[in-house]
């Protein structure tokens, strides 16, 4: 189990490092159309900030930011937001995950349609594989046992 | 018996390398592999999707069911992790 450790350098840099992390994750998902990057890339830097605010603050502190029963509820929207885009496009009389046919809905031209489905989907890849990488450090970090559930 | 297996490795090898004798060259703008939809998505990508880099576009838009299934991939490997690791607090006995 990790637990805060009170080592001033630690957490200031850490501190100040988690924000700049998580706002380049943010751009690496949304630029990846012009730049290499994506929602695979992005999600696992974001995934990355939130392991290194859990082994620097401790779950103790980190389950009020980022608590595991919301990681595993990210890790399913992360795919039921890919597979709704794909499920819109078939209301819409397209094929599955055929974005060109959303340019009614969004009242843009089918190109710029395809465009802005590729940056939903993407950001659906980046909850997906964000909470699956956190989940997975801490079920291996805690052995499976999670503090509220060791006492007793 | 490892004289058996050493020949079997030989002639499994030679096999192999002997089926590579058919392969394009590297790098063949002629290979088939280049020649059925490559140049449609190094044509077409900016016109059809508005996006200019061609790997996304090809990875969410042209293999887009590819990449769902990648997403569920790991999606499962969270959820195995889970099961397979997580102890669930026991229901107080009442």
């Amino acid at each position: 189990m990790i637990f805060r450790k009170d080592d001033i350098i630690v957490n200031t840099i850490s501190r100040i490092l988690i924000p700049f992390i998580q706002l380049y994750a943010l751009y690496v998902i949304m630029h990846g159309h012009y730049s290499p990057g994506g929602g695979f890339q992005g999600g696992v830097i974001l995934g990355a900030s939130m392991v290194l605010l859990l082994l620097t603050r401790g779950y103790d502190e980190a389950k009020y930011k980022f608590p595991e029963q919301i990681a595993t509820l990210f890790s399913s929207v992360g795919v039921l937001i890919y597979a709704g885009i794909g499920l819109l496009c078939l209301f819409v009389l397209g094929n599955f995950l055929d974005y060109g046919k959303l340019a009614a809905l969004l009242n843009v031209t089918p190109s710029h349609a395809r465009s802005l489905g590729i940056l939903g989907v993407e950001i659906g890849v980046g909850f997906a594989v964000m909470s699956v990488m956190y989940s997975i450090f801490l079920d291996i970090s805690t052995g499976g046992v999670l503090p509220e559930d060791e006492e007793e | 018996m490892r004289f058996i297996s050493f020949i079997v490795t030989v002639l499994t090898g030679a096999l192999l390398i002997y089926g590579t004798v058919d392969m394009p060259n590297w790098g063949d703008p002629n290979s088939p592999a280049s020649k059925h939809v490559s140049p449609r998505y190094i044509t077409k990508t900016e016109i059809e999707t508005a996006t200019p880099n061609m790997v996304t576009s090809v990875l969410a838009d042209y293999r887009g069911y590819d990449t769902l299934g990648e997403t569920t991939v790991i999606f499962t490997a969270g959820m195995s992790c889970i099961l397979l690791l997580r102890r669930r607090k026991k229901k107080k006995a009442r």
